[in-house]
């Protein structure tokens, strides 16, 4: 067996390459209807996702934040597939899972700008976006912990009979930390409806996961300690995340308990604004940019007939959705003062005494 | 009314909320088929069944989160941690989510959990199992810590913290579970957030929570053949904490003591001293006097637990010898 580590140097190590572009999945039995809407989620992530880069160098998104640049086709298959009811766990790289239940942007991005049309009113920020009447049930921003809370919900739904499930996303890394481990048996030995999908984007943070893994596939390698099957889905395709993430909810909603999704994929930047990924080889940052899933998805529904006009039509509506977004964040106002002492307690306030 | 013990008191305070709130559920380890391994929670299983009363993994963080997430979608779960000690592998949950889970999102969600716990000294278990945590919670923002140190008061103030919408972290003090006390018939729910004056006393005030209790009054029963009459408050909920009841005592006494298990720095009597320094120093006949355990991991062996722990002796030699100074 490699001992990962055993002759580390940083930022040196094997170029892990896309697959090769293909049309196979052309012909995967998904309407041509939930396409478009795939490619229009898509297209609005990313460009969502450039604006609030674009607004924290401009320096009017403070503290940090993680893009799912490249990412979008897992948030968007997944956002597609799931039931309007259904539960959504997602971590601090959330702007994208937030948009995929259909939270709109002007207060997911005025919270990433701290005002108090944000989504959490500015209580929260960009690690934290939560919107429970979407079933956006928050975006956790300790590793692992969210495993073991997508867990509750799905208990929830079992005791009540809801027929809801629970999608839990989150990173390679997380499959080195406990809490991924006993949430995974425990989703197992109670049989709850709850899908974790492992965003597997080739790197914790600034370390290569080949490298401080003891298996070539974090999750899914994982799975048979817990009596789930290995699933390796690829993760730029909105198609096979798509159908992935159908026969997973659909097996939690028929009683058959857990599944763990890997899906492959590659970010475009840095693990946060501060990281400027020079860590990662200049051929792998190029082949999986080139495998965009906006790119290989546009030219499959193109494939499918769907005209250049009607893509660039998507586009600017997204575009237009996002300027939008941008003008009534950035009009919101300030938070009040009195705004950050309430909500600690049920009753509104903040008294721990009489 | 009946004689019940302290441990009895736990699971009769559970199953009288499980029996009117189908919401409720009971999960931790060795909960359910062996009614816990302090007993704390027999007989659950037989009314309740295996659906609201369920045995988990040793697996700490998902016991909490799975509380957790069911809390935030509509249960009302009460999750063991069997000895207080293990919160120091599942903190995460209970500090970076369920105490902030409110507060971040604004008010969208609700967490109506009760954690509750083994908690305290006094066995001769070692240093690993019988801390007392209630300072590691209050330091908290959005936890409320209960202690109670009846078997009435375990009833009444399990129900209040199964019925209430805020995480609450319920100590059962390991050591008084073998206790019994008069408990009323029928349905008892108490409040949180309020002390209870145990012994009324008009020359010093001492303030004691858990098992400091029962030697908090055996300490003032001591003092009393000497001619000190010694009010004693059972702090019972540190957070909301009783600031009036407190302070108005301490107003008739002029004298305050705090008689506190866990080790000095940072403990709970600190912030109520520090509190009376504020708001009541000009009531003060004498400076505040904190009776701790030393700060020191506990010791095992039951002559230097003992010789550690605050005592009825060493908390009436210590009012004795502030009072005559």
């Amino acid at each position: 067996m490699r001992l990962p580590l055993a002759e580390h140097r940083y930022g040196e190590h094997g170029v892990v390459l896309p697959p090769e572009r293909s049309d196979s999945n052309d012909a995967l039995g998904i309407d041509l209807d939930t396409r478009r809407q795939l490619y229009r989620s898509m297209r609005e992530m990313r460009t969502f996702e450039k604006r609030a880069y674009d607004l924290f160098m401009k320096q009017l998104v403070k503290g940090t934040s993680h893009l799912s640049l490249g990412m979008e086709a897992i948030a968007a298959g997944f956002g597609a597939a799931m039931r309007e009811d259904d539960y959504t766990f997602a971590t601090y790289r959330g702007h994208a899972h937030t948009l995929a239940r259909g939270v709109p942007m002007t207060p997911v991005l005025a919270e990433l700008l701290g005002r108090a049309n944000g989504l959490m009113g500015g209580k929260g920020g960009s690690m934290h976006l939560t919107s429970v009447e979407h079933g956006m049930m928050g975006s956790y921003a300790i590793i692992g912990a969210h495993l073991t809370i997508a867990n509750g919900a799905a208990w929830s739904a079992q005791y009540r009979g809801s027929g809801q499930v629970a999608v839990c996303f989150f990173g390679d890394g997380t499959t080195n930390i406990g809490a991924f481990h006993e949430a995974l048996n425990y989703a197992a030995v109670y049989r709850l409806p709850v899908v974790f999908v492992c965003e597997n984007n080739l790197y914790m943070e600034y370390t290569s996961i080949r490298d401080i893994t003891a298996v070539a596939h974090p999750a899914a390698d994982r799975a048979s300690a817990y009596g789930l099957e290995s699933i390796v889905v690829d993760g730029n395709d909105a198609d096979a995340v798509h159908l992935a993430a159908l026969e997973a909810l659909d097996r939690a909603r028929s009683g058959l308990g857990p599944s763990l999704v890997e899906a492959l994929t590659y970010r475009h930047g840095g693990h946060s604004r501060a990281d400027p990924g020079k860590y990662r080889p200049t051929g792998e940052v190029d082949a999986w940019k080139a495998y965009d899933p906006l790119t290989i998805y546009r030219e499959r529904l193109g494939r499918l007939g769907v005209s250049e006009a009607e893509l660039d039509a998507m586009d600017a509506t997204a575009l237009a959705l996002v300027d939008a977004a941008t003008e009534g964040a950035i009009a919101g106002e300030l938070p009040s003062p009195e705004s950050a002492f309430t909500d600690v307690w049920a009753d509104g306030g903040w008294s721990w005494r009489n | 009314m009946a004689q019940l013990s302290y441990r009895d008191a736990v699971a009769r305070g559970i199953a009288q909320e499980m029996r009117r709130d189908e919401r409720v559920v009971v999960v931790g380890e060795d909960i359910a088929g062996a009614g816990g391994v302090f007993k704390t929670t027999v007989g659950l299983l037989d009314e309740f069944g295996p659906k609201r009363v369920i045995d988990t993994p040793i697996s700490e963080q998902a016991i909490l989160g799975a509380a957790t997430g069911a809390a935030m979608t509509g249960l009302r779960p009460v999750a063991e941690i069997m000895f207080s000690d293990f919160f120091a592998v599942c903190w995460d949950i209970v500090v970076n989510q369920i105490a902030k889970t409110r507060y971040m999102t604004a008010g969208q969600v609700t967490m109506p959990l009760v954690i509750k716990t083994g908690n305290g000294g006094g066995l001769r278990f070692g240093a690993q199992h019988s801390q007392s945590i209630e300072n590691w919670a209050m330091a908290i923002p959005g936890l409320k810590v209960v202690t109670p140190s009846t078997a009435e008061d375990v009833i009444g103030l399990m129900a209040a913290a199964i019925r209430d919408d805020d995480p609450v972290i319920f100590c059962e003090h390991k050591g008084l579970y073998a206790a019994k006390g008069e408990v009323p018939d029928g349905e008892i729910v108490d409040t949180l957030g309020t002390a209870r004056i145990r012994r009324p006393g008009h020359d010093a005030t001492i303030l004691a929570l858990g098992m400091m209790v029962p030697r908090a009054l055996a300490a003032a029963e001591d003092l009393a053949t000497r001619g000190i009459d010694a009010e004693v408050i059972d702090v019972r909920s540190l957070v909301p904490l009783d600031t009036r009841t407190i302070l108005d005592s301490v107003a008739r006494t002029g004298r305050l003591f705090t008689v506190e298990e866990n080790p000095q720095l940072l403990g709970w009597g600190a912030e109520i001293a520090s509190l009376v320094a504020d708001e009541a120093f000009w009531d003060l006949d004498g400076p505040v006097q904190r009776i701790t355990t030393p700060h020191i991991p506990l010791p095992s062996a039951d002559s230097l637990e003992d010789l550690v722990m605050p005592s009825a002796e060493s908390v009436a030699r210590t009012v004795e010898k502030a009072l005559q100074s």
